[in-house]
């Protein structure tokens, strides 16, 4: 079931800090992602994950530390092929969405292929299977605008992995989802994820959601500390 | 509290027909996966206790080519009792008897340690999480297997939920202790 592989892990963040001007967003955090494996990342609000998760994503360079990916440091790779390097590996689904709001569902989906030279019609075709795995349906030309939250995280998550990427970085993906509908998009991710070797970084606030990963990383005050020390630390 | 839902499960897998104890027994474990399994006497004591309130009554014995067994059927009374009884509320939990409430409380009356405590069980509530997630989302789990695992889940969750929050008000606690 967890087919993690062994060994060297597949992105790895060591010591990171990142300041945003007087606040201290990290403050020494380092994490494994094995290929593969899907980890959850938890923590109170504010205590570093979206921007761990940035960083780790090539979004954000850190002030300090260093970000490792497949041998390179993304740290230092010049813009030009970070950015190509999001566009081929990566998926990413932001906490606050981030579809655009000029395109409807189905060409938000296609765009990633579009962009990497996939003709329209077929990167249609593979939009709207995505879409439809995630459970949106009948809602394809729907503008962001337009759709409830959970359409829309459907609609990102969709996005984020129609490009069949190494790694799918997700925040929050099920926050605007009850329950049920939680369950069939993490069902969705974690099935996805486990049948193309998909690594997941899953931050969530829900244990329930955190339950779907191998395991669980917490972030306290800018640090990452081990899993049986997830809880709030008496300091 | 336990006798009585025994009672009342017992009563409802008789509903669907006319059962002998060891049947009776695979069903319940198979209808209810992630419950403890029911002990052999247990079953067979509480056949016998519905019997004599009039809830069930023997149909006959079944061979079937192996030790003869005992069939029971339900009553029109037992009919009514498990109607009654599945209509019902029950209470909201009013009562605290939990384990790890208990062990946070000894723990800070006795000045141990329960921020370390709490780490150490919620680590391992995880792990069960995770366990139920994966028996939940095996292709082929039956509605028996997910509703049962989705309960667990969710009053583990619950559990969680309220460790987080005691750990974070030690914290708070120990805080304003150490200003004093
Ligand atoms: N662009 C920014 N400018 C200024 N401060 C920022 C910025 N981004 C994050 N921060 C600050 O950095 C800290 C960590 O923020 P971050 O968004 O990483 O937290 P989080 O763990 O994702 O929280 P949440 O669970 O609420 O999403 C917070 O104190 C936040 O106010
Ligand atoms: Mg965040």
């Amino acid at each position: 079931m967890n087919n993690a592989a062994t060994g060297e892990p597949l992105l790895a963040a060591r010591d990171l800090v990142k300041t945003h001007g007087r606040t201290s967003a990290l403050r020494g955090a380092s994490l494994d992602l094995r290929a593969g494996e899907i980890l959850a990342v938890t923590g109170a609000s504010g205590s570093g994950k979206s921007t761990l998760l940035h960083c780790l994503a090539g979004i954000v360079r850190p002030d300090r530390g260093s970000v490792t990916y497949d041998g390179q440091r993304l740290d230092r790779l010049p813009e030009k092929r970070l950015s190509e390097l999001r566009r081929t590996d990566f998926g990413v689904v932001f906490q606050f969405g981030q579809l655009i709001p000029e395109l409807t569902a189905l060409d938000n989906v296609a765009l990633p292929l579009m962009l990497a030279g996939t003709p329209r019609s077929r990167a249609h075709e593979r939009a709207g299977e995505w879409l439809e795995r995630f459970g949106v349906r009948g809602q394809e030309e729907l503008r962001p605008g337009e759709m409830s939250g959970g359409q829309a995280q459907r609609t990102a998550l969709a996005r984020a992995l129609v490009t069949d990427p190494k790694v799918v970085f997700a925040d929050e993906p099920t926050g605007a989802l009850d329950s049920l509908a939680g369950e069939q998009v993490m069902t969705a991710l974690a099935h996805t994820a486990r049948e193309s070797g998909t690594a997941v970084l899953l931050i969530t606030h829900d244990a329930r959601t955190a339950a779907y990963a191998d395991r669980e990383a917490s972030l306290h005050d800018g640090t990452v500390v081990a899993e049986d020390a997830a809880l709030e630390v008496t300091r | 509290m336990i006798a009585m839902s025994t009672r009342h499960i017992l009563l409802g897998l008789l509903a669907s027909g006319p059962s002998h104890g060891y049947d009776l027994k695979r069903r319940h474990d198979a209808r209810f996966p992630q419950a403890r399994p029911l002990a052999y006497g247990q079953v067979y004591t509480t056949l016998q206790r519905l019997v004599r309130d009039g809830l069930a009554e023997v149909e006959g014995t079944d061979s079937d080519g192996g030790p003869e067994r005992t069939v029971y059927r339900t009553t029109d009374e037992g009919a009514r009792e498990l109607s009654r009884w599945a209509g019902e509320t029950a209470p909201p939990a009013p009562f605290v008897t939990n384990e790890i409430f208990a062990k946070v409380v000894v723990s800070i009356l006795g000045g141990g340690d329960p921020a370390a405590y709490l780490r150490a069980q919620r680590a391992a509530h995880m792990e069960r999480m995770r366990e139920l997630t994966a028996v939940k989302t095996a292709k082929g789990a039956d509605l028996a297997t997910v509703l049962s695992a989705d309960y667990a889940l969710n009053h583990l969750d619950a559990d969680l939920r309220w460790m987080d929050t005691t750990a974070a008000r030690l914290t708070t606690l120990t805080a304003e202790v150490d200003a004093a």
